[in-house]
């Protein structure tokens, strides 16, 4: 060996135990489906379980039991009582974190290093920061003993499966609401260890129940009669179906959505930790992320040094096995999603745009796409306007400040956004300026528990996590939006 | 052509030049270290980066007490790291202060050392506080007793209050006395320099100037050679190569007393200038404890298990 090759640094899975077939978890214990479908790992095909398909009647058990959860157990119990279940929790995913890390990316493709890393103990967090609130709820600016909805029915992609489950049981059993959560199609594993958790944690049943399925399962949660509050992480285009369906009744929702997010990099910006912020911004998750940077906005004068940078930055990333520690870009979650990344990706080259990919050998099984940008990109090039999902960045240029705002703003979307710059006025300048729910300065893809997240426009409803974020689960009769600094109309 | 052609040796083109510099993030740039720090070095790449980093070794001695049998013991040790296996490589170079020099070139020579050099440390080490005319002799002394390798300070006083033209001319001087005889490493002394916009600065500063080896720190302040401190340097030299084609070492002294730790530093080379600086003519590492360290891991890789560390010589 004459170079420094890394050697394979594969992470065990023994640490996990994956049954043949998985029913559902309802009313505290574990249901055998009907019908079942294989959830797959993505980086090599194999198929790890046969996973529930949920029917009306399956949800229907589930809504039941978390009613009766509700009414008999869960809002009787005074807030600090809610909250040591939560602290439980917690500890629980942090002893097992090994475990949640490991499947998390034998199921969903992620790098172990990101799941290890960021989802799991981000999961975490999330139980922590709100056990913490669940006895102070009178004091969250929300008016006197503030009620919860009643039975949350909560719908969770597949981008960050066991985070995106957190962001929303976390802040349902702190305030008091008990759950039907459906985990996405491709990725249930996570959430079927975490119903694990639950009965480990002695939590009272039917206060979290999950059913497993498809699309129909999740109308059939949104349509079901017993639901008073919505909360569902996707794509705008259900986003949508669900705000249609839900507009005649009672239902309460928070919709977090799809995202074309800027990241603008003005002259002034720290050239290397900007190139690494694009990567990252972009890179992190396979590009499987609503709020990332997919549309870099360059000022002309620093473009071509910016971009020279990062290609060479981009030629470092190393893609293949997720379970490999040193692996940066793991498998793309599914075929569809491939597919749905490769069509948008020819549409950028047949519309003019030159594509660029470092060399990198992609393994014959399973689903992967090599990290791509395409430069000479303008607003009305299909990939500077719809949310790819993947890992393509869309790199656009601009003159002046004005115009990088303009253009940033450009977009059905609002999610998020990305300045880089060493100029505090320039930042806090363009932070006001840009329409998004999230703005970062001098980093990307930053989450913590106390910062609320959420978009504008038709990047969704609704704010999840911090004081905001308990907003969403709490009756609010007695408080204009305006006051809980929720910002729904934009 | 002179000073690469970047600056004229005037204050104004200095500052001038220092200027077009862009910042650093601090968060970013620990945060970039610190991901790196999570590389995983196993098996076969592990063996290669202990081998690569013991030849990578200046092995230091730099204390008041130090004494001709310390010295002499310390080179025997540089030759032959592991006396009971000869396919350990020699180290790169021994660091001693100027009045071991002699006595260093002369036990290295006597067995069989030829090709591990002796550096010493110059220009009023560690502090820098000294007069030109000090400074001057200092180096002279070194190189006229068969230094071939310079480690010099910077004047971080200097530095600090904006006098960059004084210490860009120190280092031009002790350069033109190193011309032909000796390789130049200039130390930064990083841990005064505090700011990571300020080691980017004195990095392209020293490398104008003429430095071979840009160097973290004295050893006797800390922090020292931080992950992100070589980062940042790593960088500079990266992006100096880029301009004027001149590849410059980087030296990580001070604080690297572990495998893990030397591992993480050769992680930070190889995913930031590239493999072309791993090799001792570009890349080194200051240390003493860490020898025996690494040859405690080698030992364990062939063997299976951790040595007692009664089969690692102190000396």
């Amino acid at each position: 060996m004459t170079t420094f090759d890394y050697a394979p640094a594969p992470e065990s899975r023994s640490v996990v135990k994956i049954s043949s077939e998985y029913g559902h978890f309802i009313n505290g214990e574990f249901v055998a489906g009907a019908n079942h479908f294989p959830s797959i790992n993505p980086a090599n095909e194999e198929v790890l379980s046969q996973i529930a398909l949920g029917s009306s009647a399956d949800v229907d058990r589930a809504v039941k039991a978390a009613r009766v959860a509700y009414e008999a157990v869960w809002s009787k119990m005074s807030g600090r009582e809610r909250g040591k279940y939560l602290y439980r929790i917690a500890r629980i995913l942090q002893e097992r974190a090994r475990e949640f890390a490991v499947l998390e990316s034998l199921d969903n493709g992620k790098p172990i290093r990101e799941s290890r890393d960021v989802d799991v103990p981000l999961a975490a967090a999330h139980f922590f920061y709100h056990a913490g609130w669940a006895d102070k709820l009178d004091y969250a600016g929300l008016g006197h003993a503030p009620q919860a909805h009643g039975v949350a029915g909560q719908i969770i992609p597949w981008n960050f499966p066991l985070l995106m489950l957190a962001w929303k049981i976390a802040p349902a059993l702190a305030t008091g609401n008990t759950v039907v959560l459906k985990p996405a199609e491709t990725t249930s594993l996570t959430a079927l260890l975490f119903a694990q958790v639950c009965q480990q944690a002695d939590l009272p049943q039917g206060v979290v129940n999950i059913v497993t399925g498809d699309g129909s399962t999740g109308a059939a949660i949104v349509d079901h009669p017993g639901i008073d509050k919505i909360a569902f992480t996707g794509s705008t285009e259900v986003g949508k179906a669900i705000a249609r369906a839900i507009a005649p009744t009672k239902k309460k929702a928070t919709l977090e959505l799809g995202g074309k997010a800027a990241n603008i990099v003005f002259d002034d910006a720290p050239i290397d930790e900007t190139v690494e912020g694009i990567v990252n911004g972009i890179f992190f998750n396979q590009g499987h992320v609503c709020c990332a940077g997919s549309r870099l906005l360059l000022q002309e004068n620093v473009a071509e040094e910016i971009l020279r940078k990062l290609k060479v930055q981009m030629a470092k990333i190393r893609v293949g096995d997720p379970l490999d520690k040193n692996t940066d870009l793991g498998a793309i979650n599914s075929s569809a999603q491939l597919s749905k990344i490769r069509e948008l990706s020819e549409s950028g080259g047949s519309e003019g745009a030159e594509r660029w990919s470092p060399e990198c050998i992609l393994p014959d099984k399973g689903f992967w796409f090599a990290p791509t940008i395409f430069t000479g990109v303008t607003q009305a090039h299909r990939i500077a306007r719809e949310e790819i999902f993947g890992p393509v960045l869309s790199v656009l240029t601009f003159r002046t400040p004005q115009e990088a705002i303009e253009k940033a703003n450009n977009t059905p979307y609002g999610l998020s956004a990305g300045i880089w710059s060493e100029k505090g006025s320039r930042i806090l300048w363009a932070s006001q300026q840009l329409k998004a729910g999230v703005v970062w300065a001098n980093t990307f893809n930053k989450f913590d528990p106390a910062s609320p997240f959420g978009g504008y426009k038709e990047s969704g409803w609704g704010r999840e996590g911090g004081r905001h974020g308990l907003t969403a689960y709490l009756k609010s009769s007695q408080l204009s939006h305006k006051e809980g600094g929720v910002n729904e109309d934009e | 052509m002179k000073f690469y052609g970047l600056v004229d040796g005037s204050d104004i083109s200095l500052r001038n030049y220092l200027n077009t510099l862009s910042g650093v993030d601090q968060i970013g740039a620990e945060a970039r270290a610190a991901m790196l720090a999570t590389r995983s070095i196993k098996t076969t790449a592990k063996s290669w980066a202990i081998e690569t980093a013991i030849s990578m070794v200046d092995l230091t001695t730099l204390e008041g007490a130090d004494t001709p049998e310390k010295v002499r013991a310390l080179c025997t040790k540089a030759v032959r790291p592991n006396p009971a296996d000869s396919t350990v490589p020699s180290v790169a170079a021994i660091c001693v202060y100027n009045d071991m020099v002699d006595i260093a070139r002369k036990q290295l020579d006597l067995i069989g050392g030829k090709d591990v050099a002796v550096a010493a440390v110059s220009t009023a080490f560690p502090s820098g506080r000294a007069s030109m005319e000090v400074k001057i002799q200092d180096t002279q002394d070194a190189i006229n007793a068969g230094a071939t390798e310079i480690d010099m300070v910077i004047d971080r006083g200097a530095f600090l209050s904006g006098r960059y033209i004084e210490v860009f001319n120190e280092i031009v001087v002790i350069r033109e006395l190193c011309e032909g005889k000796a390789h130049l490493k200039v130390i930064l002394e990083t841990g005064e320099l505090v700011t990571y916009d300020n080691v980017r600065k004195a990095s392209f500063l020293s490398m104008l100037a003429g430095a071979d080896f840009i160097k973290t720190s004295t050893g006797k302040v800390t922090p020292a050679a931080t992950p992100p401190v070589v980062l940042v340097m790593l960088e500079a030299v990266r992006d100096f190569h880029e301009m004027t084609s001149h590849r410059i070492g980087v030296k990580a002294a001070g604080g690297i007393r572990t495998t893990k730790d030397a591992i993480k530093q050769l992680v930070l080379v190889n995913e930031t200038v590239g493999a072309d600086w791993l090799k001792p003519s570009l890349f080194r590492i200051g240390a003493s404890a860490l020898l025996n360290d690494l040859l405690m891991q080698r030992m364990k890789i062939r063997d299976g298990y951790y040595p007692s560390p009664t089969y690692v010589t102190i000396d």
